[in-house]
């Protein structure tokens, strides 16, 4: 050992997964690649998806932000981005953001974990969480809902936000194939406040908008790391003029660009789930903000190029490369994309009012 | 998982703040002034001396045998006080570590990593750009010296050094690759002719040329054995592309703060998309910044330099470029009558996606050696 190394004891910043954190990785990814759609035509194969929603309940991903000791979540962001990582890269088609997201406003709230299968409502351009103003319900999207029963919405108190539930219309016809999304119905009794619960000061609401947007942007990094080898893997053996398309550098440069930003959107996204649980709220958000920001540029790009290797192919129903696409352009939406995101980032450094948070 | 400091980062870090409140030397913003480039070897030492540089080199040759991310946090926290980058010389000291003898490691390391000496970088010609095996520099035995004729062209630093990385061309009966040997070329001698190159931002004194013509490199000089010359260029083209390496994370970063200062004071002076512009210039510089200490706890793993480099190489050269923009758009140009340090910081930023590798071989790289596409 270097002298130097001896005279700090050899402790060093260290930002590799830890043994539980690479198997919890690993076990994801075989739940995924095991039990996700293989095909588009597996998407309406309900055994399939049955046996993989069975598979995350067991594994106790749903509960990874139920309160443990103290309040403090049974699991830290970075668990919850490696399972969203892993599940989106194998375009897993199961519920798991949604719940992770109402559980975490249980736990912020100091109410009890959901009796059932719950998601969370948002306005109609996902951007927030959905506000019930004096009894007045707008239209909302509860996002992720296969399986939930209620979704939760915010409710302006004099204290800060509470939380009540609504009920869900039927799963509608979906942008994103493996994460269909159903209209919130707050009519006739369907919204219930959530007992138990302190309101959500403005500090919760912060926290939670980080956890949410480090989760959309390891999905993100999930759907770009599926995609790209999605196209290599076609373009290492589709043939023309005689030869792989994938040896022309005009190809080879456009997977090579993806690649790239994919392992960009990695760290930043890695960053970002780990602030989630380290950071004060605002910081955590602005980590999360620039992450999302940068992912969801990366993402559009490495999908749009995914579809663009594919050919004719890549346009048809029948490629998984617009599953990709969907799903990235779902996440990408999820509480704000680029643009609410670039704002949230100013606006840590002192610059341009409060309009990103909102 | 953490990317916090230790509590020994943490003091190291808090000493180098404090110190760095008194010996800031205040230099332009950036490297694309000469001024800069005249005051870098005065902050070397004083960094050096300090205890503040070289931190992750041996302790035998003048390092501190730390952990990379020593290096980071001296990034950080000069990006933090706008302070001056430390020098780029991390490639040129592994390389000579890696595959120098270790009596030429030891004679002539600890000078680069002090700064009382200093080196430049001799590998590209004229005709050898990309295709760098095929330089034509040659250095033939006479007695036990070399004699050294040829024509470098990109020579970082030329016009102040006192020594050079030469590669040269040794044996001509063997493929290009096998015939380049390395040398630590002693520039202050009547076969070196020295010819200064001006950058399009008007820089004159980060690049050069060098004219060689009968220069003499004694045999005891050459850096690995006789034809090690590739795989010496292979770990120093490795380690430029390397943002930790080379600390450019702490000039993107001060370029960065500087901008936001200027919108801070004059927040109406701005329009969405200048502001925009700079919103992603502050992405970049985070995300390059994680990517670093992705990259340094990757190498507690003994990960060493491979094709990653071209990928780090790449997002290194996005970021560089997005500040760029975001100088232009924010900074200006100029062109109303005001200063062009941004202009000047834009127009450097595009040599980013040429110097240490052309953007378009390190897409070749990634493609072939990463993704395992095939050759046509």
């Amino acid at each position: 050992m270097d002298p130097g190394l001896e005279r700090i004891g050899g402790r060093v910043m260290d930002v590799r997964l830890s043994p539980e954190q690479r198997q919890l990785r690993d076990t994801a990814a075989s739940v995924a690649d095991r039990l996700g759609p293989r095909a588009v035509g597996e998407l309406d194969d309900r055994q399939r998806s049955g046996r993989l929603e069975a598979a995350v309940a067991e594994a106790g991903w749903l509960e990874l932000r139920t309160p443990g000791d103290g309040g403090r979540p049974l699991a830290s962001g970075v668990e919850v981005a490696l399972v969203a990582e892993e599940l989106a890269r194998g375009l897993a088609d199961v519920a798991f953001t949604g719940p992770t997201l109402a559980a975490e406003l249980r736990r912020l709230a100091g109410a009890a974990p959901a009796p059932g299968p719950e998601t969370v409502a948002l306005d109609t351009g996902l951007s927030s969480p959905a506000r019930v103003v004096d009894g007045l319900a707008p239209q909302m999207v509860a996002v992720d809902a296969a399986g939930a029963a209620a979704a939760l919405v915010l409710v302006p108190a004099s204290a800060g936000h509470l939380l009540a539930e609504v009920g869900l219309g039927p799963l509608g016809p979906s942008l994103d194939l493996t994460r269909p999304s159903a209209a919130g119905d707050a009519s006739g009794g369907l919204l219930r406040a959530v007992g138990g619960a302190r309101a959500l000061s403005h500090e919760d609401l912060l926290a939670w908008t980080a956890l949410g947007l480090a989760v959309s942007a390891a999905d993100l990094v999930g759907v770009m790391r599926g995609a790209v080898t999605l196209a290599r893997d076609y373009a290492a053996e589709r043939r023309q003029f005689g030869q792989p398309v994938g040896a022309f550098q005009a190809v080879q440069h456009l997977l090579a660009d993806a690649f790239v930003a994919t392992e960009g959107a990695r760290s930043a996204a890695l960053h970002a789930a780990w602030a989630v649980d380290t950071c004060p709220a605002s910081e955590a958000l602005a980590a999360a903000a620039a992450a999302k920001a940068y992912c969801a540029r990366a993402a559009r790009a490495v999908c749009e190029t995914a579809v663009q290797v594919h050919g004719g192919i890549g346009n048809t129903w029948e490629c998984l490369a617009h599953v990709y696409l969907r799903r990235a352009l779902l996440s990408v939406d999820l509480l704000g994309g680029v643009e609410a995101n670039l704002e949230r980032v100013l606006v840590h450094e002192g610059i341009g009012g409060d309009r990103g948070l909102r | 998982m953490d990317f916090g400091d230790s509590a020994a980062e943490r003091a190291f870090r808090l000493r180098l703040r404090s110190w760095l409140e008194e010996h800031n030397p205040g230099l332009p913003p950036s490297s694309t002034d000469d001024e800069y480039w005249a005051g870098m070897a005065a902050w070397h030492r004083s960094l050096y001396d300090a205890g503040f540089f070289g931190l992750s080199w041996p302790t035998a040759i003048g390092g501190q045998g730390l952990p990379n991310v020593y290096d980071a946090i001296v990034d950080d926290e000069l990006a933090s006080a706008g302070a001056p980058p430390r020098p780029s010389l991390g490639y040129l000291v592994r390389g000579i570590l890696e595959h120098g003898s270790d009596e030429v490691a030891a004679r002539l390391l600890p000078g680069i990593v002090n700064g009382r000496a200093r080196w430049c970088q001799g590998f590209s010609e004229p005709d050898a750009g990309s295709d760098l095996a095929s330089l034509r520099t040659r250095a033939d035995r006479v007695g036990d010296d070399y004699v050294v004729t040829g024509h470098k062209i990109w020579t970082s630093y030329s016009d102040e050094a006192e020594w050079c990385l030469l590669l040269a061309r040794t044996d001509h009966d063997v493929p290009p690759h096998q015939g380049i040997s390395g040398f630590a070329l002693a520039m202050d001698q009547p076969g070196v002719e020295r010819r200064p190159l001006r950058m399009a931002n008007g820089v004159t004194k980060e690049f050069g040329e060098v004219v060689l013509d009968g220069a003499r490199v004694p045999a005891a000089d050459m850096v690995g054995e006789p034809g090690e010359g590739w795989a010496l260029a292979m770990t120093v083209v490795s380690h430029e592309r390397e943002p930790g390496e080379l600390g450019y994370v702490a000039r993107y970063r001060k370029q960065v703060l500087d901008l936001l200062d200027r919108v801070r004071k004059e927040p109406d002076a701005y329009d969405a998309d200048q502001r925009r512009q700079l919103g992603w210039a502050v992405v970049e510089c985070e995300m390059l910044r994680h990517h670093v200490s992705r990259r340094l706890s990757d190498q507690l793993d003994g990960v060493t330099h491979g094709p990653e480099g071209s990928v780090d190489k790449l997002l290194m050269t996005e970021v560089e470029q997005a500040v760029g923009h975001a100088g232009l758009a924010v900074g200006g140009t100029g062109a109303g009558g005001g200063d062009d340090t941004w202009l000047k910081v834009y127009l450097y930023s595009r040599a980013q996606s040429v110097m240490g590798g052309t953007s378009q071989i390190q897409r070749n790289l990634v493609a072939r050696r990463i993704l395992g596409l095939p050759v046509k």
